[in-house]
């Protein structure tokens, strides 16, 4: 018999526990034709801001040992051309749509996202983008992201659950000395669930010209060389909060998403992958099933979190 | 254009000269729907390292195999000149906009896409391909492409200025010349034809006196003997195709404004996706930021904002 694959995050029902991470996927249109986009479980979608986003200087992306670092800056068209040209492509495909949202400014502008887009049936779910590296630079080097605050983070995720109905995602950031603390104050603020993680803020420098590889000098690790710590935040954080968390960083293959899972991932999200290979995910959703037969598991929740110690 | 990832078997692979190399990969899928101007993009080896794919400029292209020519630069180029005939490489491609001409009909019909801005004014026009170094890998395409135009009376039409830093690096001379282009060269330390940049060369062409500098326009009646080859209200006729580093392409742009002729020039960026979803090879333009896998990485040279 076909294990169970189907999971669930707040009130959203996933046919399988595998995702593609927010930034990583454009808003799928770009992906079309190079993978099966129906058999996927949600796209997370690049986030969006209120108003349009022109995003950092080039070079945005450089590649670093089994990874990469990237600063586009959240560029975006903003909320209500998304609405308008990008929703209704997503929608097509029939797979759940997770928009993810994040702030220029404070705590109202998020508010003011998770309440326009509400209303929008064709909108599964919110993730709160509290942790993107890419936006702070420069003069304010110093300033703070939402989700290196606990008081925050609560706050914002608190403001947002009483405008919204949908499932609320909370991303948090690994660079934090402790994310447990930072986890449990979302789901103290009303979050459904967690993504975790973000980028880990990295530099790299080109010493022929003795600039950094990056326009704007830091930029967020991503792939298999950031793996190690995302899996051992999502231990941490699962030992401490009884909200699903969805996992990321690195994964590349089966393995990989696997070992998220028996950390205590309810469910996986495939990222810097998707630009490797496109087919990843759809290889990772076939690679679980077998794993799952194979072990004579009859369902994907009896994995999560299951890890021998 | 359908974008296609497939398992391309290597028919051939071997070194051309100094650290070149080109590499015939079998590839009908995307092969057969590929335009000059146009990617690919490879996995190269199948591990962490390294990790990302990387694009290449379509050298040429038939019904059923793609031909790439490519400098080792590092870890990646160099791996990829190791790979022996007959194992397969990662595909994704064709990639990207190409370059805008009037394309062959017969070409045309077996095609589903039609280029961006087919004006048709490549048609009897002098067309002008400037290629700095590497720069040369997708202007063969082209090339090749140009002389089948049922229009293109005359092969002599086509002019093609290679620069590079020395001789040992000027390449493709051969096969410009088997097409019948004209070939001018210009290298950075005088080794080999003109000494200076393939840039200044151009504008020496495109402003000097003496028709005998030139390529012979008289052929086909477009200029009678000892008439100015080119000035600013006959230029209006010529294009321009160029591929090349920044600082060549920012100086052909000027040309472009100088001499009022307009110009489509390849640009080179690193890629992460090379499919248009990271974001992360853009350039600005006059209309804000443009992905160079996705709107380029052709463009027209009036509308990259360089500095």
């Amino acid at each position: 018999m076909s294990p169970r694959l189907n999971i669930k995050i707040g009130r959203l029902e996933l046919k399988n526990p595998v995702m593609v991470a927010s930034g990583t996927f454009g808003y799928g249109e770009e992906f079309k034709g190079l993978l099966d986009l129906k058999k996927l479980g949600a796209i997370v979608t690049k986030t969006i801001t209120l108003n349009p986003r022109q995003g950092n200087p080039a070079p945005r992306t450089c590649e670093t040992p089994a990874g990469m670092l990237n600063s586009i800056g959240l560029e975006n068209p903003g909320l209500e051309k998304f609405i308008t040209e990008k929703l209704p492509v997503l929608n097509k495909t029939g797979v759940p749509v997770i928009v993810s949202i994040a702030s220029e400014g404070g705590r109202e502008e998020f508010v003011e996202l998770a309440a326009g887009l509400d209303r929008l049936k064709e909108v599964a779910a919110v993730e709160l983008n509290i942790s993107c590296p890419n936006i702070i630079h420069g003069n304010k080097a110093r300033a703070k992201l939402i989700a290196q605050d606990a008081q925050a983070t609560y706050e914002t995720v608190k403001a947002v659950r009483k405008v919204t109905r949908k499932t609320l995602i909370t991303k948090l950031s690994p660079n934090v000395t402790d994310i447990s603390e930072i986890a449990l104050a979302a789901e103290r603020g009303g979050s459904d669930a967690l993504s975790l993680i973000n980028t880990l803020v990295g530099m790299s420098i080109d010493v022929k010209t003795r600039k950094p590889k990056i326009a704007v000098a830091t930029g967020g690790l991503s792939g298999p060389a950031v793996r190690p710590i995302a899996v051992r935040m999502v231990w941490e954080v699962y030992k401490q909060v009884k909200i699903p968390i969805i996992g990321m960083g690195g994964i590349m293959d089966t393995a990989s998403a696997l070992e998220f899972i028996l950390a205590g991932a309810s469910a996986i999200s495939v990222g810097t992958a998707n630009f490797v290979n496109p087919k990843a995910a759809i290889e990772i959703i076939a690679g679980i099933k077998e794993y799952l037969i194979k072990n004579k598991i009859s369902d994907i929740r009896r994995l999560i979190g299951s890890l021998k110690i | 254009m359908k974008i296609l990832q497939c398992k391309a078997k290597i028919v051939s692979s071997r070194r051309i000269q100094g650290d070149y190399y080109k590499i015939v990969l079998a590839s009908p899928e995307i092969a057969a729907g590929a335009l000059p101007g146009q990617f690919i993009s490879v996995k190269i080896d199948g591990d962490y390292q390294p990790l990302l794919r990387r694009p290449f400029s379509i050298h040429r292209a038939n019904k059923r195999e793609l031909e790439i020519l490519y400098a080792v630069v590092g870890e990646g180029t160099r791996l990829l000149s190791q790979k022996k005939p007959g194992k397969h490489l990662d595909v994704i491609g064709p990639l990207g906009n190409g370059f805008d001409y009037e394309r062959p009909l017969d070409v045309a019909r077996g095609r589903r896409s039609t280029p961006r801005r087919c004006s048709g004014q490549a048609n009897d026009g002098r067309l002008i391909l400037v290629a700095g170094g590497m720069g040369v890998a997708p202007l063969l395409f082209l090339a090749e492409q140009l002389v089948c135009r049922p229009s293109s009376v005359v092969r002599k039409n086509i002019l093609v200025l290679l620069g590079a830093k020395n001789k040992k690096e000027v390449l493709c001379v051969k096969e410009f010349k088997k097409l019948g282009c004209e070939v001018k060269i210009s290298t950075d330390n005088g080794s080999m034809g003109f000494k200076g940049k393939v840039t200044d060369l151009l504008k020496i062409l495109l402003t000097t006196n003496d028709p005998s500098t030139w390529f012979d326009f008289a052929h086909h009646g477009s200029l009678g003997a000892g008439e100015r080859p080119l000035d600013v209200t006959r230029g209006r006729r010529t294009t321009i195709y160029a591929c090349g580093p920044r600082p060549m392409l920012r100086a052909i742009s000027h040309i472009s404004l100088k001499y009022n002729i307009p110009a489509q020039i390849s640009l080179e960026e690193h890629m992460s996706c090379a499919i248009g979803a990271c974001m992360g090879c853009v350039v600005g333009t006059l209309q804000g930021f443009k992905r160079v896998c996705k709107e380029g990485p052709v463009f027209a040279a009036d509308e990259i904002i360089f500095w």
